[in-house]
């Protein structure tokens, strides 16, 4: 053995796997027929997927007026929706760059999904902006180009023209980043594939060989890639709640905004993480690779930026009173106690209490308090972004045109169309590409393999290290 | 990149530490290895392969100056030159406004930059036939691998000695 393993590491690969038993089983969803809960499970999201269809054509054909939104709250469920899709996006990122710079190994049984899940939570996300814009046909008018209209180009001051390259960007460089990772594992896909499948899997990995400089380049690209990721990610909900915070409205103008919308939005996306892991494992019968200790990790992470998420909420009461701005303070008193209180109160209890039950051990390790406080947080969540948008729109300056806000039945089959179109694409990775990072979990098989860290225990208990072989240690290295 | 075909002599090892001890043995031999091949990145191997650190970031570097220089350059351009127009008051050339979108195209241009420069400089690209020795190299085999097109009967039977004295688990010929 060349690495030397402390005994307090968590095992991070069950059941004493060879190589050849990684590639086996983390190929294997790839190559069987799909399961009937797989079949169900794709139906019902293809279902959705068509509800979602046709609400689009619909809301083309006949115009945004078929919608809830109004005059006085024109972002309504449409930016909510979209600013919820975006911060789910954001756990992927999360896990695959910050954790890769921190050296985290449980990152690499994770990483994979979380990734094409930020994937599909963008592509989700986008949606909405360019739909809520009426006439979708002149959606082109967002990217600067020489033109024939003068050229006029676009308002580069604006928040909302720095969220379409924030997206954007992120959109395309999470995708660089993900389909890279995938290409050596599409690779070992291909080498055990025949016929029509070889010949698609050829095609998609790129002539891959795993030779030894390809592997060096290889893991230079993904470190800087996610050196470059890092603020990229902190960037694209910074920009997002610029939307809101260079505004004048009281209740979104203010500095707390970036921090607290990326703590959300990592919040969230752990969640979303959390709620397809959990199935995933479960369907694929990858339990013994999505382990207990990254379900715990994960956990750790939903209590933190919970918390952190919370104490945002209390600073913005606190600030929106010690201000002394009259204007201010209602817009808070309104958040709490107004037309909406109910989602101010099913926010609070969904992301600030019911996160800090993982401060149990054995919560943060039990699965379905684990499930079930996925789906409490996402639901939170949604409604945070609820309660910035609409109870503020409201209630805005002008008493004579507040208003109250209710979705027709468009708005909530886009949304829940969206679910759909979210799941059909995942299911369809499931399918296609491995859901786990195959080389990337084999590089840390002999740290975290279970024989390895049994070995280290066993060795550790016999012979624990006395003073003098730790000196000894020291003066070899 | 050579396009026509090569004939390799090759051992497939099981572990990477049998790998490295191989590369080490061959080094101290005076053997010429072509190349090895692993199913994932091999800790330790570079050194002793004499693989030079990449150069990727520093092209990373260099596309991201392109990016943000582009970006702060049209944006500049546009609104102090092609366009001007008062935004709230503020002057033409906002600096601050630049900022996020020059952070955004520096990223992205550094990220397409070096993946499309990783992809050329390895030549992977999608209708590459791979020149796979044997498909267990991505499954759990370790390899290494010897030119023996314009090797005598001397120098192939050198290698294969090297290979058994080496513990490789197998020994094949391959012309790719």
């Amino acid at each position: 053995m060349s690495q030397p393993i402390a005994p307090v590491r968590h095992v991070l690969i069950e059941g004493n796997k060879t190589y050849h038993n990684i590639t086996e089983d983390l190929c294997r969803p790839t190559e069987t027929t799909p399961s009937r809960e797989w079949i169900v499970a794709f139906a019902l999201s293809a279902a959705l997927l068509g509800l979602y269809v046709f609400a689009i054509c619909w809301t083309v054909w006949k115009g945004i007026g078929e919608w809830g939104a109004n005059r006085t709250i024109n972002w309504a469920w449409d930016i909510t929706n979209f600013v919820w899709w975006i911060g789910i996006g954001h756990a992927g990122t999360l896990i695959s760059a910050i954790l890769l710079l921190f050296r985290q190994r449980w990152r690499t049984g994770v990483n994979r999904a979380a990734e094409a899940m930020t994937i599909f939570a963008v592509i989700c996300a986008g949606q909405f902006p360019i739909f809520h814009m009426g006439r979708v046909w002149l959606a082109f008018f967002i990217f600067p180009f020489p033109n024939t209209r003068g050229p006029l180009w676009t308002n580069f001051n604006s928040p909302l023209l720095w969220d379409v390259f924030a997206i954007s960007t992120y959109f395309s460089v999470s995708l660089l980043f993900w389909y890279t990772g995938l290409v050596p594992d599409l690779a070992t896909v291909r080498d055990r594939a025949t016929g029509f499948r070889r010949k698609m899997y050829e095609l998609f990995s790129f002539g891959w060989t795993g030779s030894a400089k390809h592997w060096q380049r290889w893991e230079s690209l993904s470190l800087i890639l996610a050196g470059i990721s890092t603020p990229l990610v902190l960037s694209v909900h910074t920009i997002v709640s610029f939307d809101f915070a260079t505004s004048v409205v009281p209740g979104w103008h203010t500095t707390i905004f970036p921090p607290y919308f990326v703590a959300g939005a990592i919040f969230s996306g752990f969640a979303m993480v959390q709620t397809l892991m959990l199935i995933t494992r479960k369907v694929l019968k990858l339990e013994e690779y999505i382990t207990l200790n990254h379900i715990e990790s994960m956990n750790k992470v939903i209590v933190l930026t919970g918390t952190i998420v919370g104490v945002a909420y209390l600073t913005e009461l606190f600030v929106a009173w010690y201000s002394g701005y009259v204007y201010e303070q209602f817009a808070f008193y309104n958040r709490v106690f107004g037309i909406y209180w109910w989602s101010y109160f099913g926010m609070m209890f969904c992301n600030v209490v019911s996160p800090q039950l993982f401060w149990s051990r054995k919560i943060r390790r039990s699965i379905w308090w684990t499930f079930f406080l996925s789906i409490v947080v996402n639901i939170g969540m949604w409604f945070e972004r609820f309660v910035i948008i609409a109870t503020t729109l409201a209630r805005d300056f002008l008493p004579s045109s507040w208003s109250y806000y209710r979705p027709t039945w468009v708005e909530i089959s886009i949304f829940t169309g969206t679910v759909g179109l979210f799941f059909v694409l995942y299911l369809i990775f499931t399918r296609v590409a491995p859901v786990v990072a195959i080389a990337e979990v084999k590089s840390i098989l002999k740290v975290a393999g279970s024989q390895y860290v049994e070995k280290a225990r066993k060795e550790y208990s016999e012979n624990p290290p006395t003073e003098e072989s730790m000196k000894q240690k020291a003066a070899h290295h | 990149m050579a396009s026509e075909t090569t004939k390799v002599l090759y051992g497939l090892y099981n572990d990477e530490e049998d790998l490295k001890k191989a590369v080490k043995a061959a080094n101290s031999d005076h053997l010429d290895i072509m190349d090895v091949y692993t199913p994932f990145p091999v800790h330790g191997l570079d050194p002793i392969l004499g693989l030079k650190e990449s150069r990727l970031h520093q092209l990373g570097f260099t596309y991201g100056a392109i990016g943000a220089s582009f970006a702060f350059g049209l944006m500049s351009w546009v609104f102090t030159r092609d366009w001007p127009i008062v935004f709230g008051g503020k002057p033409y050339w906002s600096v601050p406004a630049f900022i996020p979108i020059t952070f955004e195209l520096t990223v992205l241009f550094a990220a397409w930059g070096m993946t499309l420069t990783f992809y050329t400089i390895c030549g992977l690209w999608p209708g590459v036939k791979a020149k796979s020795l044997d498909n267990r190299i991505t499954d759990n085999k370790f390899c290494l691998a010897y030119d023996v097109t314009e090797a005598d009967d001397s120098t192939v039977e050198k290698y294969r000695s090297f290979f058994s004295k080496t513990g490789a688990d197998e020994v094949n010929v391959k012309t790719i």
